[in-house]
């Protein structure tokens, strides 16, 4: 049985849909058979940060409701074999996800793959709370920004209170998966640091990533950024945070900056 | 004269990490107190009205949050003649 790991954040544009699709391509380079689900049903984006955009058959909303069997709708990334996506729909609205429906294709999907990466729309309403519904684990996507740290404080809440997990009386395993930071500017003291953000929504810290072109870059081109350059800082900050998800120890850095300036973030334990 | 305030402006970072905190304790013992302060508006106002005449439309309440304690302040404005109840 595979994991169901969501990718959330409450906030807009602070980095879900590049985050899912950068640890699914780093999880299927480790080996790991991964399906990244998108769940923003009316604004889908995923299918073209992953450069599948032109092969949309069928999508979510088709399978769940009995259009499309699940096996034609899952597109297989051109460069990994071991990696699939499930797109959204583009015309139909949220409404059309139905709590029986995502349960009954999170399930299936958990049978086939070993990693099922839901990649939650903004916001808390119904596509958000059925993206992270079926979650065994939760990675709140977070910048050191006022508004994002709220919102993930928000989520945190959610994920404690509205999933099946917490349902069951069981512990919500969540990871803050920091993103756009920029140690210089956190360093003057004109960004939230590390470990202020950590203090706040005390959750483990699963990485950093830096504030990089990379990104853009990366999704000009249609590649999760751990695939279209493997060597640039944000991809090695996701290969690490995906190594971390595996449940190996790996020490939390900035990557591409020097050492000594940044010693202070060496010490740091992830979870 | 910016490259002056570049190097004399304090830093930000305190100041957000402080309001998010003040912010977040509320948030999460509380949750939303826009219901709470409604409730006390309407509460507070029918008990005045039975005794003076007010204009509802001149009433501010506000509520400020501290870290400590938070305060509540209703501000309802009086018309001169406000004694004689209304019929």
């Amino acid at each position: 049985m595979g994991k169901v790991l969501v990718v959330t954040s409450g906030k807009g544009g602070v980095g879900k849909t590049t985050s899912s699709a950068a640890l699914g391509a780093a999880l299927a380079q480790g080996g790991a058979k991964v399906v990244v689900v998108d769940f923003d049903v009316g604004l889908r984006n995923l299918d073209l940060v992953m450069g599948a955009e032109r092969r949309v058959v069928y999508d979510l909303v088709n399978v769940i409701k009995g259009e499309a069997k699940l096996t034609q709708a899952l597109i297989r990334d051109k460069r990994l074999e071991n990696l699939y996506l499930l797109p959204a729909s583009q015309t139909r609205d949220k409404d059309n996800l139905t709590e029986e429906g995502v349960e009954t294709v999170i399930t299936a999907l958990k049978k086939a793959f070993d990693w099922v990466i839901c990649d939650s729309p903004a916001g808390i309403e119904r596509g958000a709370t059925l993206a992270m519904r079926h979650a065994d684990v939760a990675i709140v996507v977070t910048n050191p920004e006022v508004s994002s740290v709220r919102d993930s404080d928000r989520i945190i809440g959610l994920l404690d209170s509205k999933t099946l997990k917490a349902e069951a009386g069981a512990e919500m395993e969540k990871h803050l998966l920091l993103t756009r930071y920029d140690p210089a500017r956190a360093d003057r003291g004109d960004m939230l640091k590390v470990d202020d953000v950590l203090e706040i929504l005390s959750i483990p810290l699963l990485g950093i990533i830096p504030e990089s072109m990379d990104v853009l870059r990366a999704s000009n081109l249609g590649a999760p950024v751990t695939l279209a350059d493997g060597q640039s800082a944000p991809a090695k900050a996701y290969f690490d945070a995906a190594r971390r998800l595996n449940g190996e120890t790996v020490s939390v850095s900035v990557p591409g900056e020097k050492r000594g300036f940044f010693g202070k973030l060496f010490g740091r334990k992830a979870a | 004269m910016s490259i002056f305030r570049f190097f004399t402006r304090t830093p930000s970072a305190p100041a957000a990490r402080e309001r998010l905190q003040v912010l977040l304790a509320h948030e999460r013992t509380n949750g939303d107190e826009s219901d709470l302060v409604t409730a006390l508006r309407d509460e507070i106002m029918a008990v005045i009205a039975k005794h003076m005449q007010i204009d509802r439309e001149k009433v501010s309440v506000k509520m400020e949050r501290g870290a400590q304690v938070s305060t509540l302040a209703v501000d309802i404005e009086i018309p001169f003649d406000g004694k004689k109840r209304a019929a």
